[in-house]
């Protein structure tokens, strides 16, 4: 039976949870993310779960990360200044393999910036805001339906890999409002972490597996065992060793790069035999999309490269896709940020360029295609 | 919990992780008795380990965690309360106690501190007060008593002090209390009461940091420190009594605040209770 409503992109986000078996939301409000927690304070109740408003954006990351360590899916949503406030819990849930899910709904920024304007000014925060090194998975859905799918795929990745995700979208994807059968889109089967079951006598919370995911002591179950933010050992318990301390963060990187087929995800339209190949995310790749649809009317060759999964990038991926292309164009509502992987990845042997709106309004169609047709 | 008193005696190596042995405090720390005390009352409660979680933010008094026999979450600095928030709405099977500092709840975590306390949660709070930074090697802290020296204050600390069961009870924490570590018989009853308490419970536990602050101060060996917090205090029984020969000022111990207020996790819980039973006929 169908089950089709007009839905918005935050509340599909929150639905999504729901859809993927989250049973706690800890939350600040803060524009244009909001909706999340009004969706998830409405909606936890009926499936028996928990919303809390937390004091700040710290407090609800450290909420997050506990009820996750409980046990149950957990996750929270936030814009710019609210996402800086969670840095410090996420590289906890980072370095202690704890699963959380976070939305990030971006405004214009630094700072207060403007909160009811559309930006994707957080491409390099989602990557990198936590200190140290640390694996970090980022999703970018780029339509209500795909808030919804990518949500339920964040709790399935950070339960399956126990590594943070973060499911980035700007303002207009938040607030944009679509038709989308839920039904249709909602999956048989949703994944929980490996919850560990083998003796007790032995056990270590952080041993070195083949699939480098360590399965989860849930409290109660008898394993009492030690969480730390501190490096740690195959045990639990913090080491200076170097070599020890190599082997642990080595090991949660690592697990990323094993399981890149998992995580990696791309939409690719008409690259095959494209001169110039766009790489966008977002509302900028729904502009794109429309302007490769336009300039192929017109008899420009292009195409469109969307990382879904954003971070880790999907470079293979990638760099099949320009096979033949004369140049790439990364349009993006910042500064330029997400090229600045895509010049990495190109090294040289492409020429990569910029389309930069950071005025609060989102990059059109005919803006892109003016630039393709420049560069071309 | 049970009502029984436990058959056998107390005994902490049945609540330590010997194999963490030897532990990284200083000869003389006060943070060491509390550990005691509060196992201690966890066995005469007879709270299972396996259903016991101890939450700790990030200091000397953080890494305590890591030798209890439960499960134990070292967490960030200042927000083992938010962590441990989370935890015991999404467990409340579990038995959640957080043990934290005068830094980690006071200053960086303060507004955890006062948010738990308002929203009565069943949670314990162990709050081990050296009047000092231990962990980073004795700055200046909410509770360092005027006029001492601090590698902050190299001059005396000219900084007001935090009276941090005044303050929790102020923001509405339903157990509070006090205790000096000298009195381990009656720190282990009054987190006995904390934790038996349905609510937030708040102890200040008076601990020392031989180490760096006693040594910085002039404060003698740990036995010094301790005897002197102890003339300090005023105990529980003699609260309305005249003041003589206690200070003025004295520190007062023993339990400070309890009351009945509803509990935030099973309020919550009543709440969807009812609202999927509502669910239920309407639907
Ligand atoms: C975000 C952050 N800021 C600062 C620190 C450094 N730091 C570690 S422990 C500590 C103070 C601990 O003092 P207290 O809570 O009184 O604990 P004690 O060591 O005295 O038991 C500080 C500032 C940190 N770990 N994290
Ligand atoms: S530095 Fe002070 S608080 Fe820390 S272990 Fe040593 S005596 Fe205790
Ligand atoms: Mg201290």
């Amino acid at each position: 039976m169908a089950n089709r409503v007009n839905l918005q992109g935050n509340q599909a986000c929150a639905l999504g949870a729901i859809a993927a078996g989250c049973t706690f939301y800890g939350g600040y409000p803060i524009t244009p993310s909001s909706e999340v927690a009004e969706a998830m304070a409405r909606e936890l109740p009926k499936v028996g779960g928990t919303f809390i408003q937390m004091e700040d954006e710290i407090a609800s990351m450290g909420a997050v990360v506990g009820a996750s360590m409980g046990g149950v899916k957990a996750m929270t949503a936030t814009s710019g200044p609210g996402f800086s406030l969670k840095q410090e819990n996420l590289g906890y849930a980072c370095g202690a393999e704890i699963p959380c899910v976070i939305v990030n709904v971006m405004r214009g920024g630094p700072s207060t910036g403007m909160p009811t304007r559309p930006a994707q000014g957080d491409v390099m925060q989602a990557r990198w805001g936590t200190h140290g090194d640390h694996p970090i998975i980022v999703l970018t859905p780029a339509s209500v339906s795909e808030c919804y799918t990518e949500t339920i795929r964040a709790f399935d990745l950070t339960e399956q890999l126990r590594v943070p995700v973060i499911v980035l979208i700007d303002e207009v994807i938040g607030h944009l409002v679509e038709t989308v059968d839920l039904d249709d889109l909602t999956p048989q089967t949703t994944v929980s972490r490996k919850f560990a079951d083998t003796p007790v006598e032995g056990f270590e919370p952080y041993a070195v597996t083949e699939d480098m995911i360590p399965p989860f002591p849930r409290p109660g179950d008898g394993y009492r065992s030690h969480t730390t933010g501190l490096t740690h050992m195959p045990n639990g318990f913090p080491t200076q060793n170097p070599a020890k301390a190599e082997a642990a963060l080595t090991r949660t990187t690592d697990k990323l790069v094993l399981h890149k087929d998992l995580i990696e995800f791309c939409q690719l339209i008409e690259c095959a035999g494209a001169d110039l190949v766009i790489v966008a995310i977002g509302i900028s790749a729904r502009a794109a999309e429309q302007a490769v649809r336009d300039l192929r009317g017109q008899g420009v060759n292009v195409g469109l490269f969307r990382p879904l999964t954003l971070w880790p990038f999907p470079e293979t991926t990638l760099k099949a896709a320009v096979q033949g292309a004369k140049a790439v164009l990364v349009p993006e509502m910042n500064q330029g940020q997400m090229v600045l992987e895509v010049e990495r990845l190109m090294a040289g042997d492409l020429p990569v360029h910029a389309l930069n709106k950071i005025d609060g309004e989102a990059i059109t169609p005919s803006e892109i295609a003016a630039k393709v047709k420049e560069v071309l | 919990m049970k009502d029984l008193e436990p058959e056998t005696p107390f005994e902490i190596n049945d609540y330590i992780r010997l194999e963490q042995m030897p532990h990284f405090l200083c000869p003389g720390c006060g943070h060491g008795i509390a550990l005691r005390a509060l196992l201690w009352a966890v066995h005469e409660l007879q709270i299972d380990k396996d259903k016991l979680a101890v939450v700790s933010g990030i200091g000397c008094s953080g890494r305590l965690s890591a030798y209890i026999d439960a499960n134990t979450f070292h967490t960030t600095h200042g927000r083992p309360l938010a962590f441990a928030t989370g935890l015991a709405l999404a467990r409340p099977d579990l038995h959640v106690i957080v043990i934290t500092g005068d830094g980690d709840s006071l200053a960086i975590g303060g507004n955890h501190l006062i948010h738990a306390c308002r929203r009565n949660l069943n949670l314990t709070c162990m709050m081990l007060n050296n009047e000092i930074y231990g962990m980073t090697g004795g700055q200046v802290s909410p509770t360092t008593s005027s006029n001492r020296y601090t590698t902050t204050t190299p001059a005396g600390n000219t900084e007001p002090v935090f009276d941090a069961c005044a303050l929790a009870s102020a923001a509405g924490a339903s157990f509070v209390g006090r205790e000096v570590t000298m009195q381990v018989t009656g720190l282990k009853n009054l987190m006995r009461g904390a934790i038996e308490h349905h609510g937030f419970s708040f102890v200040e536990v008076i601990s020392d940091c031989t180490e760096i602050y006693g040594r910085k101060n002039d404060l003698g060996m740990s036995p010094e420190m301790m005897l002197s917090q102890k003339a300090t205090m005023r105990p529980e029984a003699y609260r309305n009594t005249v003041d003589v020969p206690f200070r003025p000022n004295a520190l007062e111990c023993g339990v400070l605040t309890q009351k009945d207020r509803p509990e935030y996790g099973s309020a919550y819980r009543e709440m969807t209770a009812n609202l999927r039973a509502k669910g239920k006929q309407h639907g």
